[in-house]
């Protein structure tokens, strides 16, 4: 392929306090893949997402969008960060949350119009959650909360999308609607990143793999990659899949 | 308003925009988990409204606020870099900083209250508050700053609350967790400086942060508990002032406290969202609704057996 790649990420380094987290990671992500980042535990797969959208410090190593930077590529650029990240006690409903998705368009110190609502609505229906637009937010259950932030993400009709652990904890029904999403995504040539923990699922789901454990162990299409041998380099030789894969 | 002088009314009306300001400002305090913050900022400022007096020689309230803020300032500094270059956390560091800054500012204060003169200051009503001491001038620079601080919250109303909702998504539309910080530290120690003459340090806190509790009980949405917050906080600062002025000197802060604390008692029982009787009613329904079938098929079995 000689399109420009969505993103691409040379020598990264990031660090924790005393902890290197993230060494020399190098990659390309290209246009209309659907890609997820496995890893262990402490792989650094979040900080790789909060790093290259400037959310943690860089110790080196340089980060392109589109071919430019970060700062220029934004509007570009949807991010949905775990649901855990945020208090979701604070009161205001669903459908203003999905709004929060159009501040930027709607521009600083504007109050949200029809329109913009009306953009929120359909976002929410696309999610399945049309009935639940004026629910407090911490009324919902937990698949539901992410299903608003990935509403919110929708609303932003960006080119690439960044998600933190989109299935963690949530029911097989939100499950199925963020998966038919981010294809769905894919198929209006959208670019999606998706940082996942279920192995189980990463063939079914996902057309590229990024395996990462402080840096890349191997990235590419899921079925070159995604091998038992990438997979114990991965997690340390300690985990067997159930019952043999790719059988 | 019979019975009040005109410097009463200007002084009954700096304490209302006070409290609003402040009722508002508590809000994005408390959803920035920064409750304590606000304390430890107030009594952090006392050395500065000390040193302030000192170098100008006479109770002027621009260079008092300006020492007030500074001082305040530095005491958030100092809680920053104890948190961020050591293993102690976040409120230990204000605890620290709180006792020692008030520490400091109350040994300055008996020293100055030893020279020539001083007992006429008034600095000891910094302490506890005494808004009936304050003069027209006083008032207008408070009222200023303080509608200041509410012209900022209410323009970016937008914008704080997806600041305070999700800060790392804020910044990924561009708004700034450190300019957001910023403006937000800005206004709390606004708020507290241009609080403390009528409050006084040791309660201004309380202003801050009973509003926004007492409003959270009320309601659901961030909009309305702004402005319920905003209501308490004014309400509250008027009653206590009306009460001081009435009281002929008593101290401004403890009944504005006081009133507040009324609010919350009123809120924390009868609060239409969160309130303890609407909670103990909801759950008496469920308990009933519990209930109900099985009654009904016991009547119905001993209509059974009676037949």
């Amino acid at each position: 392929m000689n399109m420009l790649p969505v993103v691409s990420v040379k020598d990264l380094s990031a660090a924790y306090r005393k902890n290197r987290v993230l060494d020399r990671v190098t990659f390309e992500i290209q246009p209309g893949t659907l890609t997820s980042i496995i890893g262990p535990n402490g792989a650094g797969k979040s900080t790789l997402l909060k790093t290259i959208l400037e959310l943690h410090p860089r110790l080196a190593g340089e980060v392109r969008f589109f071919g430019s930077t970060y700062q220029k590529m934004k509007s570009r650029i949807g991010y949905v960060p775990q649901r855990g990240s945020v208090d979701w006690d604070f009161p205001t409903h669903a459908l203003d949350v999905v709004l929060m998705g159009l501040y930027g368009k709607i521009g600083w110190f504007r109050w949200p119009g029809r329109k913009h609502r009306e953009q929120a609505m359909q976002a929410l229906a696309e999610m399945g959650m049309a009935d639940y637009a004026y629910r407090q937010i911490s009324q919902l259950s937990g698949g539901q909360q992410q299903r608003v932030f990935l509403a919110r993400a929708l609303v932003m009709d960006a080119d690439l999308y960044l998600l933190d652990e989109p299935l963690a904890g949530v029911d097989a029904a939100t499950e199925r609607a963020i998966m038919k999403t981010l294809n769905l995504l894919k198929d209006r040539g959208r670019t999606v990143m998706v940082v996942h923990h279920d192995l189980q699922t990463v063939e079914d789901y996902f057309d590229h793999v990024l395996m990462l454990n402080r840096s890349v162990i191997a990235h590419g299409p899921t079925r070159e990659v995604f091998t038992d041998v990438n997979i114990s380099r991965t997690y340390g030789g300690t985990l067997r899949m159930w019952g043999g894969r790719s059988g | 308003m019979t019975g009040l002088s005109p410097n009463a009314v200007w002084v009954l009306c700096s304490t209302l925009i006070l409290g609003t300001a402040s009722g508002i400002i508590g809000c994005f305090a408390y959803w920035k988990r920064q409750s304590l913050m606000s304390d430890a900022l107030s009594h952090a400022a006392l050395p500065g409204v000390i040193i302030g007096f000192v170098l100008v020689g006479e109770k002027h309230l621009p260079v008092m606020i300006g020492g007030a803020a500074i001082s305040a300032l530095v005491g958030a500094w100092f809680i920053h870099l104890i948190r961020s270059s050591s293993r102690i956390k976040e409120d230990a560091a204000m605890g620290i900083i709180l006792s020692v800054f008030f520490g400091f500012g109350i040994m300055l204060l008996s020293l100055v209250n030893r020279m020539a003169g001083a007992g006429q200051s008034g600095l000891d009503s910094f302490i506890f508050g005494q808004a009936a001491a304050m003069v027209v001038k006083d008032v207008r620079v408070m009222s200023g700053l303080a509608l200041f601080v509410l012209l900022i919250a209410l323009l970016a109303y937008k914008e704080w609350k997806l600041h305070l909702f999700d800060p790392a998504f804020a910044q990924g539309l561009g708004l700034s967790n450190r300019f957001m910080n910023s403006v937000y530290l800005m206004c709390l120690v606004l708020v507290i400086v241009i609080g403390i003459q009528a409050v006084g340090v040791i309660l201004m806190a309380a202003l801050l942060i009973i509003p926004a509790v007492s409003a959270r009980y009320w309601t659901h949405s961030f909009g309305w508990m702004l402005i319920l917050s905003a209501l308490f906080g004014g309400g509250s600062g008027a009653i206590g002032t009306l009460l001081s002025v009435y009281g002929k000197g008593w101290p401004t802060g403890p009944f504005i406290v006081i009133s507040a604390a009324c609010l919350f008692l009123i809120s924390l029982t009868l609060g239409s969202s969160k309130g303890l009787i609407i909670m103990a009613i909801q759950q008496y329904r469920q308990r009933r609704l519990l209930h109900q079938p099985r009654i009904r098929e016991q009547s119905a079995m001993e209509r059974g057996r009676s037949a």
